[in-house]
């Protein structure tokens, strides 16, 4: 299969008046079309900040290094940010956390959606309208003609995540980044969505990366699994080997940490795993 | 010994929206007639989705928002704080944890101000005693009296809920309200914070009403189990009782919405998505 994004020893990192802080250090990434791949730890590892460098929008401040970085044959560190702009948004789109906070709440939901199509697909008005209501259709919005005309207050956080989807989707990606997709959501509208990304990935054949925290979001519906911890990759491996039989301890920590999991009275936390880490290193020199 | 520190019955909240210049006046039922009671040292926990009135009830057993009808007893002392004021001492009894630590702090308090705040409005305690009050409960909670003379934004988000759980404690309450404590907060974390409360628990026999929608992490600290939908309780039991072999179908969707993480689910999956392909 093809490699559709291909990263090299990424680094970014964040001026800062303390000196030089370092996001991700030297990390290695691949995704193949049609491919779900989950990155996971927890916050403060890099893995957004790591996905942010691919699509461009981190601040100033940060300085990104790679070997070589290449989306679907283009070279996206020589590339200027016009012809970015022109990929971005439209064969790769990225979905937030927070749907409630990623939608602009002076707009019609419709209006944001069909931003989309006029800016990277050049539809005139009507088929703006008819794609829109499609894809309204496609991620599950009932009476997509009136929800159109909804703002984003007047929709629940699970509607809201729908349209973000909706607008990612718009133009057909090859690759979509989720970043924390479900964290905001209830457990029941978390199902719905993950099976609803995982559904339009198989139909769209698309790649996927699931930036996520959450064991369980893995376990439900990633290929192959990055495990990352402050900003270096603890572990790579298909979904079922990972829970399987863990490499790295801080894998297996991670793993313990999960309620479902515990055994005894209390929790193990990834805390002791860092103190029997450190413990180790000093026995060994 | 079955001491019963909390105890609700067909408790009832409504609130009332609309009426304004157009359309007429509505009632909402946001708690339709709830019962249960809690015994000392236990945990209850409240599972639902947003909108199911779950907060609503928190809010009411912390004697924040009154019940429309319905009694209420603590400590087997009936209240309604919709006739009665609420006493410095009932207060003291029950206190709340809230689900986002970031919003619960003052972000221009200092953390030994915060912890402090408690003892100087429902107790007599000089200044000096509310600071050494204040620099053992941080220590109690895994910080250090070194955290107190600074800022929340210095603070992580599992820090600062320690320091949310430092504060609700000040007042040696016999009941906590625990509203969605742990779902702002990364699974590791999570972890410490749940041992905590376990810990904490222990320690001064503390009765814990936890409200969640997280089944893993309810299954782990519950004793009790009652599940709300849409203001009614449809199913209420212990853990045991609940888990094993729930009764009424949103118990059932909500089990089966709960990602698994077992290796069995994982290879079941990976198979029909093969197949599928």
């Amino acid at each position: 299969m093809s490699k559709l994004l291909e990263i090299k020893n990424l680094s970014v990192g964040f001026d800062t008046s303390s000196g030089m802080f370092m996001a991700v250090q030297g990390i290695d990434l691949s995704v193949e079309a049609r491919e779900v791949l989950a990155i996971v730890g927890e916050s403060g590892s890099g893995k957004s900040v790591a996905m942010l460098a691919v699509m461009g929008l981190l601040p100033k401040s940060a300085t990104v290094t790679a070997d070589s970085m290449t989306f679907d044959g283009h070279d996206m560190l020589t590339m200027t940010s016009k012809r970015r702009r022109e990929i971005i948004g439209r064969d790769v789109a990225m979905i937030f956390q927070e749907p409630m906070a990623s939608l602009n709440p002076c707009f019609t939901v419709g209006f944001q959606l069909e931003e989309v199509l006029r800016v990277h697909m050049k539809l005139d008005k009507k088929a703006r309208r008819a794609r829109a209501i499609e894809l309204f259709k496609q991620v599950g919005i009932p009476t997509p003609e009136e929800r159109l005309n909804s703002y984003p207050h007047q929709m629940s956080g699970g509607q809201c995540q729908r349209v973000m989807i909706a607008i990612a989707i718009a133009c057909n990606p090859k690759l979509l980044i989720a970043d924390e997709p479900t964290t905001a959501l209830d457990v029941t509208i978390q199902k719905q969505i993950l099976d609803l990304l995982v559904r339009l990935q198989a139909e769209h054949g698309m790649g996927l990366i699931m930036i996520t925290h959450d064991m369980g979001v893995v376990a439900e519906t990633a290929d192959r699994v990055i495990v990352q911890y402050k900003g270096t990759k603890m572990e790579e491996a298909d979904v079922l080997t990972l829970f399987e039989a863990p490499k790295s301890p801080y894998t297996r920590a991670l793993l313990s940490a999960l309620p479902e999991n515990a055994t005894g009275d209390r929790l193990s936390t990834v805390a002791d795993f860092m103190k029997n880490e450190a413990a180790n290193a000093g026995a060994v020199s | 010994m079955s001491d019963i520190v909390l105890e609700g019955r067909n408790i009832v909240r409504e609130y009332h929206v609309g009426g304004g210049l157009f359309g007429k006046a509505k009632t909402v039922q946001a708690v339709k007639g709830v019962n249960f009671t809690v015994e000392k040292g236990k945990t209850l926990a409240i599972v639902g989705e947003s909108g199911c009135g779950k907060s609503t009830l928190g809010r009411i057993l912390t004697l924040i928002d009154p019940q429309t009808s319905g009694e209420l007893l603590i400590d087997g002392k009936p209240i309604n704080i919709a006739k009665d004021k609420v006493t410095t001492e009932m207060r003291r009894k029950v206190q709340i944890i809230f689900q986002n630590p970031y919003g619960s702090l003052n972000p221009r308090q200092k953390i030994g101000e915060v912890l402090g705040e408690p003892l100087l409005l429902n107790t007599n305690k000089t200044a000096a005693e509310r600071r050494e009050l204040a620099m053992q409960m941080l220590v109690k909670v895994g910080l250090g009296p070194e955290h107190y003379n600074r800022y929340p934004h210095m603070f992580s988000g599992g820090q600062r809920q320690r320091i949310a759980i430092a504060r609700a404690l000040m007042l040696s309450p016999s009941l906590l309200v625990l509203d969605e404590p742990v779902s702002a907060l990364d699974l590791s974390v999570q972890a410490q914070v749940l041992n905590l409360l376990a810990d904490l628990q222990d320690e001064f026999n503390l009765t814990y009403v936890f409200i969640s929608h997280d089944l893993s992490v309810v299954r782990y600290i519950a004793d009790d189990v009652m599940v709300m939908y849409y203001g009614e309780v449809v199913e209420y039991g212990t853990r045991d009782e609940v888990f094993s072999n729930p009764q009424h179908s949103y118990t059932k969707t909500l089990f089966a919405a709960t990602p698994k993480s077992d290796v069995e689910s994982i290879r079941a999956r990976i198979a029909k998505k093969k197949a599928a392909a």
